[in-house]
């Protein structure tokens, strides 16, 4: 690798190279997007949470002023298009499968939450739509809703193939030895704990805009995705049986996505198959409304956690029964999340030699439950953290020494954990103690008391974090039950001039690809980043690839760009060595030159690639002329970004409202291609776990009515509620891919949660307080307070 | 439905529409010009914030009727040619911005707020983007932009 001093390369806060259009407003989102002649889709759905549909009459519909077409789930049916399917399954304990029931398209005599889709109207104007659909009659025959997800196995069932509404009734680790462990252990710490349900809301909702194409049989889409390619994939192969060749998907700019657009939903699917049946391109695009009743939703899963310790404190065992609720139907990776990316998690940064877990995914009539940022992995952290805090309490030792104490030492790397994964690399006890520096820890007692004379209560809470991503080594993949392959790919054209043009199997929604990417093309080839340009999101244009979640982009996708430029630059070693007439061997590449090793003869960069394109002298007899090289990189582990984030908060007893006064996050995500961005990854995702922490909560009433569904109801972080976040790293680069990169996308996610509630326990510790669930709402704190305070009165 | 007029980024639009339309849609759909966004449907997000006669107001919440005559600007209309506004080199420089989607109404209430009032401190930018929703960026970067522009903008904060 280059030098990182260079204004361009790796390792430098370049400022980001998409930034113009979107802060010019010519930024192009799938609404921005129109075609002559399209009509409007409008989905009526259901009112009820779970119902027999007894009648569908569109009659009136179709009538109705501006009306194209009204179709419901018999159309769908009669030409046999498939429903969303799901990328990974799990074994059950029993030996059996999980448990896959259909979702179709709309619905088929059955609906199953509020907002489930029974019919699409297309028309000349939305509102022609929308008031269309109102014309639609549905006969119901309503069933008692199942909500309440720990007790769904005694509700009514939802799926004929779902005995006791349980898709799968999983488990991992030694049931055993953990159970020898716990029994052998001096003391157990025991805590149940709730993981909120969460909305992702991306700010840009969720649209689609399918055009049929008559003359070649063959479909374009403009959808909201982070991973066009799999998109097509699901539509060509799974939905529509048509070849992938006719089936084009474009993601152009996408405004967030935070896991919500991995899968395809079924309103793109429709728009697609409409767009034919009509011959008209059709468009629909989501209100907030719609987004939050039937985008995929986050988190849901109740834990009991048992953890034992020994005479010194150290951790023997652990020991986890998890709940959760994923709604309705099965979504693309709504299995994996709750399994395999949360029970793997649960060694966390600790040396624990026993670990069992069990996990028990529950059917309700509600939306989806599937990935939302950090996925399965936030879930994990947050009730290792919130136990490793309960049980320092309980044993009078500090939190950060009890941690300290448990950390897999430094020397014990490469780390088999109890829970499948291998953590190649780590230095735990580094990013605690800056942490801890970077908020003055020793001092805080001083802050806790000069608070107090004010009369507010302050707490400090630590959350130290691991999380696997860089998804996937494709075997490990496929060995525990997943569908696809999880390599990323990359094709690096070199144009005639020496420009470069990157197509990427990543998708950028708000990561800065476009930057990034081009700062490792840049520092490896030693050129101007300007000249390098970055291709993503159409599969026309982009080789397959599998997207962006996970925080997989820069470890998988960065990896495949990396692999492609050393394919390239050995490519130009042949061809600098002709031109130079030298033994490739002797020629060395620097700073954007070949040279022949102890001479002064070279050549730029620019010339390799003018005589690749204009082989006149050159041997071809060899070579292939042209420069361009495709890379497929399959990783060969996860990687492991660790760190430590510490919050401090002042309680205020009269209203029960938490301020979050300061914050520390001091991360290892191996090398960094941009602080900068990176620094941006981290305040959004500590922002959004602060979010789920204080003020977000997806509630269902006991009808299966949504109560949250709007921003009027539904508490999204705002600027004053916020701090300004202190960041700083560590960096133990990663030993799986070249870049030595590990991903930053998740962390504050994952870590933030745990942070701030240890921290409002510890606030509130003085009066008794030891639980406090998420969110930490001025409601339930200002209770808390009054409820201990009552206590101690008696 | 009735003609409209109106001024959006210098240049006059006359379009007819019908009575509801809202001036969001007639920007959007009439106009062509898709830089201001709708992220929401109970006027919380912002995403559509233009400026109108001056003064930053929520585009999904009033009706193209009741801007007939009115002087627009759109997030299209802010740069000077191709020279940007300070606000929106400060969004650039401070890594302000990460999908972009709530950077339009971002930038449009930002320059409305340190217009009004150059010497901002950090405690007001908060207080005076509460009616702004970004799900990317913690708004840490988009506060540190917001000062940036102030000072650029001739504040001394
Ligand atoms: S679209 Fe206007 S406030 Fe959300
Ligand atoms: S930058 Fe994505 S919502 Fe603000």
């Amino acid at each position: 690798m280059n030098e990182v001093t260079k204004i361009d390369g790796i390792g430098s806060s370049v400022r980001r190279t998409e930034d113009k259009k979107f802060l010019t407003g010519k930024g192009k989102y799938t609404d921005d997007i129109n075609r002559p002649g399209q009509v409007q889709a409008y989905f009526l759905r259901s009112d009820v949470a779970h119902a027999k549909i007894k009648k569908i009459d569109v009659k009136d519909a179709q009538s109705a002023p501006g009306v194209v077409g009204v179709f419901t789930g018999d159309d769908i049916a009669a030409d046999k298009v498939g429903g969303p399917i799901c990328g990974w399954v799990v074994p059950c304990r029993d030996g059996s499968a999980t448990k896959e029931p259909p979702h179709p398209l709309l619905a088929q005599g059955k609906v199953r939450f509020v907002g489930d889709a029974i019919a699409v109207v297309l028309a000349e104007t939305a509102e022609q739509a929308k008031s269309g659909a109102e014309l639609i009659e549905v006969d119901y025959e309503e069933l008692s809703p199942v909500v309440d997800f720990e007790n769904a196995g005694e509700g009514a069932q939802i799926h004929d193939e779902v005995p006791n509404n349980c898709y799968f009734d999983w488990e991992l680790g030694d049931e055993k030895a953990t159970a020898d462990a716990l029994s052998s252990a001096k003391k157990i710490v025991k805590l149940r704990v709730r993981n909120n349900r969460l909305v992702p809301n991306a700010m840009e909702p969720r649209c689609a805009l399918a055009e049929f194409d008559n003359l070649d049989d063959s479909y374009t889409l403009h959808t909201t995705s982070q991973n066009p390619h799999l998109t097509r994939l699901v539509l060509a192969a799974f939905m529509f049986a048509i070849p992938e060749s006719k089936l084009r998907v474009i993601a152009p700019d996408v405004g967030g996505g935070f896991g919500s657009k991995i899968y395809v939903y079924i309103e793109e699917a429709v728009c697609v198959w409409a767009s034919k049946k009509v011959g008209r391109p059709v468009k629909w695009t989501a209100d907030r409304t719609q987004a939050f009743l039937t985008d995929c939703h986050g988190r849901d899963h109740v834990n009991d956690v048992q953890l034992g310790l020994d005479e010194n404190n150290k951790i023997v065992g652990l020991r986890v029964d998890t709940v959760c609720n994923l709604g309705a139907y099965l979504s693309a990776f709504s299995v994996v999340v709750p399994t395999y990316l949360h029970g793997t998690l649960l060694s966390g940064q600790y040396d624990i030699p026993a670990i069992y877990t069990n996990v028990k995914g529950m059917a309700t009539n509600t939306v989806n439950v599937d990935a939302y940022r950090g996925a399965g992995r936030p879930e994990a952290t947050y009730l290792l953290e919130r136990t490793m805090e309960t049980a320092a309490r309980e044993v009078g030792m500090d939190p950060a020494e009890f941690r300290r104490i448990n950390f897999i030492p430094k020397g014990a790397f490469p780390y088999q954990t109890q829970v499948a994964l291998q953590y190649d690399i780590g230095d735990y006890e580094p990013h605690l103690d800056k942490a801890m520096e970077m908020i003055d820890y020793s001092n805080f007692e001083k802050r806790r008391a000069e608070a107090a004379k004010r009369g507010m209560y302050r707490g400090i809470g630590i959350s130290s974090y691991i999380e696997a991503c860089g998804l996937a080594p494709s075997a490990v993949v496929g060995a525990l039950g997943g569908r696809v392959g999880q390599w990323e790919s990359a094709s690096v054209r070199v144009n005639p001039t020496g420009t470069i043009s990157v197509f990427t199997g990543s998708h950028s929604h708000g990561q800065g690809h476009a930057t990034t990417f081009a700062q490792i093309v840049a520092d490896k080839l030693g050129i101007p980043m300007e000249n390098v340009e970055v291709v993503h999101g159409d599969t026309d244009k982009t080789p397959f690839g599998m997207g962006s979640y996970g925080s997989r982009s820069l470890a998988s996708g960065g990896s495949a760009i990396s692999k492609a430029v050393d394919k390239i630059i050995n490519k130009s070693k042949k061809i600098a060595a002709h031109l130079l007439e030298a033994s490739e061997d002797d020629i060395d590449f620097k700073d954007g030159k070949f040279v022949v090793g102890g001479t002064d003869k070279e050549k730029a960069f620019g010339e390799i690639a003018l005589a690749a394109y204009v082989p006149h002298n050159y041997p071809l007899e060899t070579l292939e002329p042209g420069l361009e090289e495709n890379a497929f990189y399959d990783p060969t582990n996860f990687v492991y970004p660790s760190g430590t984030h510490i919050a401090e908060v002042e309680v205020d007893p009269a209203t029960g409202v938490v301020q979050v006064v300061d914050w520390a996050a001091c991360d290892d995500f191996g090398n960094l291609v941009n602080p900068m961005i990176v620094e941006g990854q981290v305040h959004g995702g500590i922002a959004q776990g602060i979010g789920q922490a204080l003020l977000e909560d997806a509630h269902y009433d006991e009808n299966g009515q949504l109560l949250t569904a709007s921003y009027m109801d539904y508490c999204m972080p705002r600027a004053d509620d916020l701090p300004s976040f202190k960041v700083g790293y560590t960096t133990t680069p990663s030993t799986v891919n070249d870049l030595g990169v590990k991903g930053c996308g998740e962390a504050g996610a994952i870590a933030s949660p745990p942070a701030l509630i240890n921290a409002v326990i510890d606030a509130l510790s003085p009066l008794g307080v030891t639980d406090m669930s998420m969110p930490a709402t001025p409601q339930k704190v200002w209770k808390a307070i009054q409820d201990s305070q009552s206590v101690a009165a008696e | 439905m009735g003609e409209i007029s109106l001024k959006l980024n210098g240049e006059l639009e006359t379009r007819d529409v019908a009575d509801n339309t809202l001036l969001v849609d007639f920007i959007r759909e009439h106009v062509g010009l898709t830089g201001t966004h709708v992220g929401c449907d109970t006027s919380q997000c912002g995403a559509c914030v233009i400026h109108l006669d001056g003064v930053s107001v929520k585009a999904c919440t009033i009706l193209a009727k009741q801007a007939v005559g009115a002087d627009i600007t759109t997030i299209e209309g802010l740069a000077d040619g191709d020279e940007l506004h300070p606000m929106q080199e400060a969004f650039h420089e401070n890594h302000g911005l990460q999908c972009g989607f709530c950077t339009p109404g971002m930038v449009m209430s930002a320059v409305e707020m340190v217009n009004k009032n150059k010497d901002i401190s950090e405690d007001e930018i908060r207080e005076g983007l509460e009616g702004n929703i970004c799900r990317c960026t913690g708004y840490h970067n988009i506060v540190q932009s917001v000062k940036a522009g102030a000072a650029k903008m001739g504040g001394k904060n």
